[in-house]
């Protein structure tokens, strides 16, 4: 494995852990207050039960996503020096900004999880808003940042010579991509979080089909995460149309779109072969390409053949991921609108056992979509780390052996992911023993 | 003007790290050197006085790190090639002493994993302020060669020598004294208070033979012959260095005669002042050198600075900042801290 490829890969896996710790983070706050709400209105024990069990997971995620997240802001650097050195001064503003909102997220959860009966009960339940609202923030930030290896603008000069001037980091902060790749992103992360809660309790729900605790649950995190997924689509499209704009390589890649033309096809599935520049076994909808990506039928759409071969990004990589992103999502988003209409036509009627196991069976789905996602822009954005400006193998640290950290954060990460899944069992089963139907507390 | 601004925030999020971030690991290493019997106590104690602030003390990290990679790229870049395998071992402690600490509280079933928790939370706190000293005995030794041609010479020969590894080993017992005295406060038990704020005694007599070996073995030593004293020998030279040497130990015995005599509070804030005097004095040292090279060059602090107009966005950033987290920090304190 050359040195490149092992900084990429423990880059992936870094992110790749550390976002499914930063949704889960950002969401799950908003989960819990509305548990809390509930709680404060009603008066019902239950609420307040569902709070804390939410609140121990905020907890053990927060802690995780907080450490991981402290990792990348280091391997920025020990892995890709030359991209810091230079870019850091145009696109670090969201990253002093975020720096607040995530201080200000780790006091709130604080006084949140340890200030019950301590403090005035509505202060308390500010905090737990408090420490979604910041943690939302921090997200936005962070994809800003990230938008701007996209669309990097706010400076003048040879980035690659430090011979830069008129440097606005305020403008690199506001670049063309914040906003689509933002909303995206927080809506993202809004399905993934509010279904893969939803799914751990639609599948207790299968064994304990009598259980408030688990229907109260599963409902609040199906109203969140539906809500989400119906927005989706609306917000895929703002992304699809500005990555047309900004980044005709990487929708080439993503659809695997090789001959330039107008009214273009979409193409979904198929397997791309890149030597060859065509694709097989896909399903072509005619001018569907042109008319997403441009609002018109007949618009051209840039192939990758007309692109230099060394400015192409993985091929085949970037389209399945953009396959798996785009599928795993309509599923959820179909999910989404059988639980709304059912919700709104029957109220209160217990489940159908087949709608919980689908439920059950999606719960990795969100942040399946989620990592894909991910996949589509950080892989078909290279080879560059600043789109069009430095190439990431000109970032990357001159300190041989990279496979060596690769390795250990890997396994670090491998264990710490099982070991959380093991946490989760355990509260799920200690939560379980203390609602059983046969001995309700509530 | 901005600058200095943003020189102060960096200097702040690096002090309170140490303070509370550092008493965050001591509390860890005196649970790996408390005797059995008192471990469970120990860690009982711990909770109560950590839980609360336990991310907040860590997020002077992150805020330090943002202002060194957006205000001082330059540095930011060469510390983190040059010291990339102790930045990763410290990472690798960070990662495991955050999560355990909190797997430890939050697991629902309390069983023999408890013990595992336990045992990597004591060693990653002990491992991670070991290599942290270690990475700022990387930046100031002068050992840090650009031209470097050999693996050894870029990637080990900074960080890995005596020095550094003295350094080191002094943060460590920085934290476990500093642990030692905000967990005096905590205690409810008189007993308990007793036996850590002798502890604290005890860890400050070996901080203050630490530090007075490497200060007199630098004042003995030729600079060209002992690496160590080519940075220490600062403390020998002009008025400055008699002057932080002056202060720290007068605040070392203030705080010893308070921690003998009982008095836990004021011990408390003359210890905290002690270690602030011994780290904001070697900065004031060292000013404005902030990596030193082994060629006798360093990188100062407005050679490493960000343009401008990068300054300025961050310097109001971080004014507005402290605007929301100060308030915010009082706060959580106040609810949570006598």
């Amino acid at each position: 494995m050359t040195d490149l490829l092992a900084a990429r890969m423990q880059m992936a896996v870094s992110l790749g852990f550390h976002i499914v710790f930063a949704c889960i983070g950002m969401v799950m706050p908003f989960l819990m207050a509305a548990a809390h709400w509930r709680y404060l209105k009603t008066g019902r024990e239950i609420y307040k039960q569902l709070s804390l069990s939410w609140a121990k997971g905020v907890a053990i995620f927060f802690a995780t996503g907080a450490v991981s997240g402290t990792v990348l802001s280091f391997e920025l650097g020990t892995l890709w020096p030359e991209f810091m050195k230079h870019a850091g001064p145009i696109f670090g503003m969201p990253f002093s900004l975020e720096g607040t909102a995530f201080f200000i997220e780790a006091i709130a959860l604080g006084i949140f999880l340890y200030g019950w009966g301590k403090i005035n009960r509505w202060v308390h339940f500010g905090s737990g808003i408090v420490v979604g609202i910041s943690g939302v923030l921090s997200g936005i930030l962070v994809v800003a940042a990230n938008g701007w290896m996209n669309s990097p603008t706010g400076f003048e000069g040879d980035l690659l010579s430090g011979n830069v001037y008129n440097i606005d980091p305020i403008a690199a902060m506001f670049n063309a991509a914040w906003f689509s790749q933002a909303l995206h992103m927080t809506l993202a992360a809004f399905v993934a979080t509010g279904f893969a809660v939803a799914g751990v309790h639609a599948f207790q729900l299968l064994k304990h089909p009598n259980s408030e605790f688990h229907r109260i649950a599963m409902t609040i995190a199906m109203i969140f995460g539906s809500v989400a997924a119906l927005l989706q689509p609306i917000s895929g499209d703002i992304s699809a149309k500005d990555v047309a704009n900004r980044q005709p390589a990487k929708l080439a890649a993503m659809e695997a779109h090789f001959e330039t033309e107008k009214g273009a096809d979409l193409l979904i599935g198929g397997i791309p072969y890149e030597e060859e520049g065509v694709v097989r076994y896909g399903i072509h909808i005619p001018n569907a390409l042109s008319f997403l990506a441009f609002g018109d039928f007949d618009a051209e759409v840039v192939g990758l053949n007309d692109i230099p071969k060394e400015e192409h990004p993985p091929v085949a990589v970037t389209h399945f991921a953009f396959q798996i992103m785009v599928g795993a999502g309509s599923l959820l988003m179909l999910l989404a609108v059988i639980f709304l209409w059912w919700r709104w036509r029957r109220k209160d009627i217990a489940w159908p056992g087949w709608f919980l196991k689908v439920l059950a069976a999606a719960t990795p789905l969100g942040f399946i979509a989620v990592e894909a996602g991910w996949t589509v822009t950080e892989v078909g954005r290279q080879p560059w780390i600043i789109y069009g400006v430095m190439k990431t193998s000109e970032a990357l640290t001159p300190m041989p052996g990279l496979v060596w950290s690769f390795g250990i954060t890997t396994t670090v990460y491998v264990l710490l992911s099982l070991m959380v899944i093991w946490l989760m069992r355990r509260q799920i089963r200690v939560v379980n023993q203390s609602f059983e139907p046969a001995n309700p507390k509530s | 003007m901005m600058l200095g601004i943003i020189v102060f925030f960096l200097l702040a999020s690096l002090l309170f790290y140490v303070i509370f971030g550092g008493a965050d690991f001591g509390a860890g290493i005196l649970e790996l050197i408390a005797r059995k019997k008192d471990s469970a106590r120990t860690q009982e104690l711990t909770y109560r006085a950590l839980g609360p602030v336990w991310e907040a003390n860590h997020m002077w990290l992150i805020l330090a790190v943002v202002i060194l990679f957006v205000g001082f790229p330059q540095a930011y870049a060469i510390l983190s090639t040059h010291l990339h395998i102790p930045l990763m071992i410290m990472l690798l402690g960070i990662v495991l002493r955050g999560t355990m600490f909190i797997f430890r509280h939050y697991d629902a079933v309390k069983d023999g994993s408890q013990i595992w928790y336990a045992r990597l939370f004591a060693w990653s706190s002990f491992l991670t302020p070991l290599f942290l000293g270690m990475i700022l005995g990387g930046t100031i030794l002068g050992q840090i060669d650009l031209e470097a041609n050999s693996f050894f010479e870029a990637y080990l020969a900074p960080w890995l020598n005596g020095f550094s590894i003295w350094l080191g080993l002094f943060f460590c017992l920085v934290s476990a004294f500093l642990a030692s005295i905000f967990l005096t406060i905590e205690s409810r038990q008189e007993s308990e208070k007793h036996q850590l704020s002798r502890k604290a005694f005890q860890i400050n007599v070996l901080m203050f033979g630490m530090g007075g070996i490497g200060l007199v073995g630098a004042g003995f030593f030729d600079t060209n012959i002992n690496l160590a004293a080519g940075v220490l020998h600062h403390y020998w030279e002009g008025y400055q260095g008699w002057l932080v040497m002056g202060v720290g130990s007068l605040l070392w015995g203030a705080t010893q005669y308070c921690l003998f005599t009982n008095k836990y509070s004021i011990a408390r804030i003359l210890g905290v002042g002690e270690v602030s005097v011994v780290l904001l004095g070697w900065i004031w040292l060292q000013h404005p050198a902030m990596i030193i090279f082994k060629d006798g060059t360093n990188l100062s602090l407005t050679q490493a600075a960000a343009p401008d107009a990068t300054l300025m966005s961050l310097g109001w950033a971080l004014i507005i900042g402290s605007v929301l987290i100060f308030p915010a920090l009082f706060y959580l304190f106040k609810v949570f801290k006598q």
